[in-house]
């Protein structure tokens, strides 16, 4: 009975254990569906929105601190970056290797090789470059906006007059994620 | 009669953003509207009887295209979808500075510009 | 220019300032001077591409798939004027920043919503589909959203929340118009779209779509009706982020895909070239009557944004290759002046701390660069001779009367005399007067901002030039010509 006495971040002690058991699946579950993207629904969008859910739900029930523990928001920022960067170098790739058209795909398969997982050229490393980035960008936004600490001393509507119109503050601009 | 239930789903989401006084309310309208359009995005692309557009191994592709639905409407949806929820995220950091600032929520009292 | 060169820039313009972008984010996150240079640099590259297309044109496929089935980029005279009106501007803005936005902490932030947002409207101008198009509006308008609530003061927070809420709307509104017309046509090829439409005709769904595009494309080039966001907007925006955006976002977004709907897609038709004229003549006389009654020198310039760019869509509006020429020679002069005025302004607010005309005074001599290049910029925009505004007001007047809309000329040459006034009242007010004691012991501008403001200014006159014949052939006269060719490229 201690351990339930002891106040603990996060949820109820059932939520806590299922998703202990569950965020492996959901994770790999998500890695699934970058993963087969060519061949079946989902492809780079759906499967990062699943990935960064795997670790939403683990900052939900687990507490803010475990959840970042394990994917900090550097780290996130910075996977995002580089899975545009790969996206687009992979692109620009293929402007010299193939028909000279950005995007073109440039890895061929033969046809008895279709509907596996290693076909269809480029596009499972795009997908996988999307997911990334998705999931990285998804999970970074909810770390933002959780972790936003409204401040102590909130700023009731008394609109005094005021001379002059207020200057730039020091407060940092919020890090927006750019469009995948 | 589904486009009118469509139509009918953005006209809802207008009327959110129209009357709505917290700005809260009015992120969850511009939703509903954006659910709206993606379903009649979808609703274009539909073929009575079609089947998913998904090919299965050996089928040629001149039966597929007489087969499935229009498949471009649902890549444009997917699109479309991601596109708004980067917008969401701002507008819902947008509404926590503001309370930060102005202390309400209420639409009618974030009123320092006007001219 | 080689046909092979052009080839491999056209995609390069969209995927180098994405990838600087976020470059910036993975290398220079706590280092807003790297990231400020890596960005000077990235636009001087922009330009640089720039010049190489003048005068080129070419369609390419993304992925090597062929036109109906893939996505095209397309390059013609329209979208190289604006290509070189949004690196100019580009440039000159992201030196003037490196100086002003040093009072901001998480500069290294401001920079890649920065290449964002020239990405996105690089990408609107290439597109040659309409999906393309709305993805790249909304990358643009979205960065544009993060920039005006850059600081987080009150206004800029407020006025950010009320862009954003009309844009989502208006957004909404050009994406059910775009799954009409794909409903109609079944296409999204603007190419193939328009050559649909020449066979059916503009029959009531063709003509709603076009309704639902003019009105979610007018929110974004901010005219009347459809302007409330932007006296709030861009004012309130840090300064190089109104220059930005009354300079180049409210053209490349709005205006500029007005023009290629109405022309080459949907085919210049009477009542469509109507609304056009109707709507520019009413931005022109609401913008021009607002702005002369304000005493923010920001919001001054926003009202007057407004009221040039219903000078432009006038232009448009008329379908006769002067009106046309007109309004793209408006257009390029539009976005030097404009972006030069509030660049002005921001270093009126840097050093005085105001932007209140009834506390300023006297600044001609204390701040010496802004006052030149203000002086510049003001008689440009008014269309005081020998100046570029003058002959491009005046190629509009002419093309009115030429067209026999004497009414709308008179209201041209009316508004073009208001302009004047206010004009003159913010150089009396702001420049000219005696300098009040408050305003004593001020800081002049940073080098760079003085730079990107001679820049500009070097711009405004080098434009003037333009009318001169050598000049103005492959420019004006051909994006003209390539615009009014209704059909498929």
């Amino acid at each position: 009975m201690n351990a339930l006495d002891k106040p603990r971040p996060g949820m109820s002690m059932i939520v806590r254990t299922v998703t202990r058991w569950l965020k492996g699946p959901i994770l790999l579950f998500g890695i699934y569906i970058v993963a087969y993207g060519h061949i079946t629904p989902g492809g780079g969008f759906g499967g990062g929105v699943i990935i960064a859910c795997a670790f939403i739900l683990v900052m939900l029930a687990l507490g803010g601190q475990s959840g970042l523990g394990v994917f900090s928001k550097g780290a996130a920022s910075r996977l995002d970056s580089v899975g545009l960067l790969i996206f687009l170098l992979v692109g620009w790739m293929g402007t010299y290797w193939a028909s000279g058209y950005f995007f073109a795909n440039f890895v061929d398969t033969p046809e008895e090789a279709w509907f596996t997982l290693f076909s269809g050229g480029v596009m499972p490393v795009m997908n996988v470059a999307l997911g990334l980035k998705v999931a990285s960008a998804l999970f970074l936004v909810f770390a933002v906006l959780t972790g936003l600490k409204i401040a102590d001393h909130v700023e009731r509507t008394g609109i005094a007059d005021e001379s002059a119109p207020t200057g730039p503050t020091s407060h940092p601009g919020d890090k927006r994620e750019g469009q995948p | 009669m589904i486009y009118s239930l469509c139509l009918l789903l953005i006209l809802v989401g207008l009327y959110g953003v129209v009357a709505s006084r917290q700005t809260v309310k009015i992120v969850i309208s511009l939703v509903i509207m954006q659910h709206g359009v993606h379903l009649l995005l979808l609703l274009i692309g539909y073929r009575d009887g079609g089947s998913p557009p998904i090919v299965d191994p050996g089928q040629a592709v001149t039966t597929f295209a007489g087969l499935s639905v229009d498949p471009l409407p649902q890549a444009l949806v997917l699109t479309s979808i991601v596109i708004g929820l980067g917008v969401l995220a701002l507008m819902v950091a947008l509404c926590v500075r503001l309370y930060e600032r102005y202390g309400t929520f209420d639409v009618t009292e974030i009123r320092r510009l006007r001219g | 220019m080689f046909d092979v060169d052009t080839r491999v820039l056209i995609p390069l313009f969209v995927a180098l300032p994405l990838a600087v972008a976020l470059l910036i984010q993975l290398v220079a996150r706590d280092r807003p001077v790297l990231s400020g240079w890596l960005t000077n640099v990235t636009m001087l590259g922009l330009v640089v591409m720039s010049c190489f297309t003048i005068g080129s044109s070419g369609l390419y496929h993304l992925g090597g798939w062929p036109t109906p089935v893939g996505i095209d980029l397309r390059l013609d005279s329209l979208a190289t004027l604006l290509l070189l009106a949004i690196s100019i501007v580009g440039l000159a803005v992201g030196l003037y920043s490196v100086d002003y936005m040093r009072r901001y902490s998480a500069g290294s932030h401001f920079y890649s919503l920065f290449l964002l947002m020239v990405t996105g409207m690089v990408g609107v101008v290439l597109a040659g589909d309409l999906f393309n198009l709305y993805v790249f509006l909304e990358v643009a308008v979205v960065a544009s959203y993060s920039l005006v609530a850059f600081g987080c003061s009150h206004e800029e927070l407020e006025a950010s929340f009320k862009y954003i809420v009309l844009g989502s709307l208006s957004s909404a509104l050009i994406l059910i118009g775009v799954a009409l017309v794909y409903g109609i046509t079944g296409t999204l090829n603007m190419a193939h779209m328009s050559a649909r439409i020449a066979e059916t005709g503009m029959n009531a769904p063709l003509s709603l779509a076009f309704g639902l595009f003019i009105c979610g494309f007018s929110f974004k080039a901010a005219l009347v009706p459809f302007h409330a966001w932007l006296p709030d907007a861009h004012p309130s925006a840090p300064a190089p982020v109104s220059a930005m955006l009354s300079g180049v976002l409210i053209k490349a977004i709005g205006i500029y895909v007005l023009a290629r709907l109405a022309f080459n897609v949907f085919g210049a038709g009477d009542s469509e070239l109507s609304l056009l004229r109707w709507l520019g003549v009413l931005s022109m006389i609401v913008g021009g009557l607002l702005a002369a009654g304000q005493s923010d020198i920001k919001r001054l310039f926003a009202y007057s944004s407004i009221s040039q760019v219903g000078f432009i869509i006038l232009g448009l509006g008329l379908g006769t290759p002067l009106g046309l020429v007109g309004a793209l020679y408006h257009l390029v002069n539009h976005a030097m002046f404009k972006s030069l005025l509030f660049l002005n302004a921001g270093a009126v607010e840097y050093a005085t701390g105001t932007r209140n005309l009834y506390r300023l005074g006297g600044l001609n001599r204390a701040l010496p660069v802004t006052g030149a290049t203000s002086l510049v910029g003001s008689m440009s925009i008014a269309g005081i001779p020998p100046f570029n505004g003058f002959w491009s007001k005046l190629i509009i007047i002419i093309a009115c009367v030429e067209a026999g809309f004497y009414s709308f000329a008179a209201a041209a040459v009316v508004i073009s005399i208001v302009t004047l006034a206010y004009q003159l009242k913010v150089q009396r007010m702001a420049f000219f007067a005696s300098l009040p004691a408050s305003l004593r012991d001020l800081r002049r501008e940073p080098r760079l901002m003085s730079l990107a403001m001679i820049l500009l200014a070097a711009g405004c006159i080098a434009l003037s030039f333009l009318v001169l014949s050598g000049l103005r052939d492959p420019w004006l006269i051909g994006a003209a010509q390539e615009t009014l060719s209704a059909g498929p490229f």
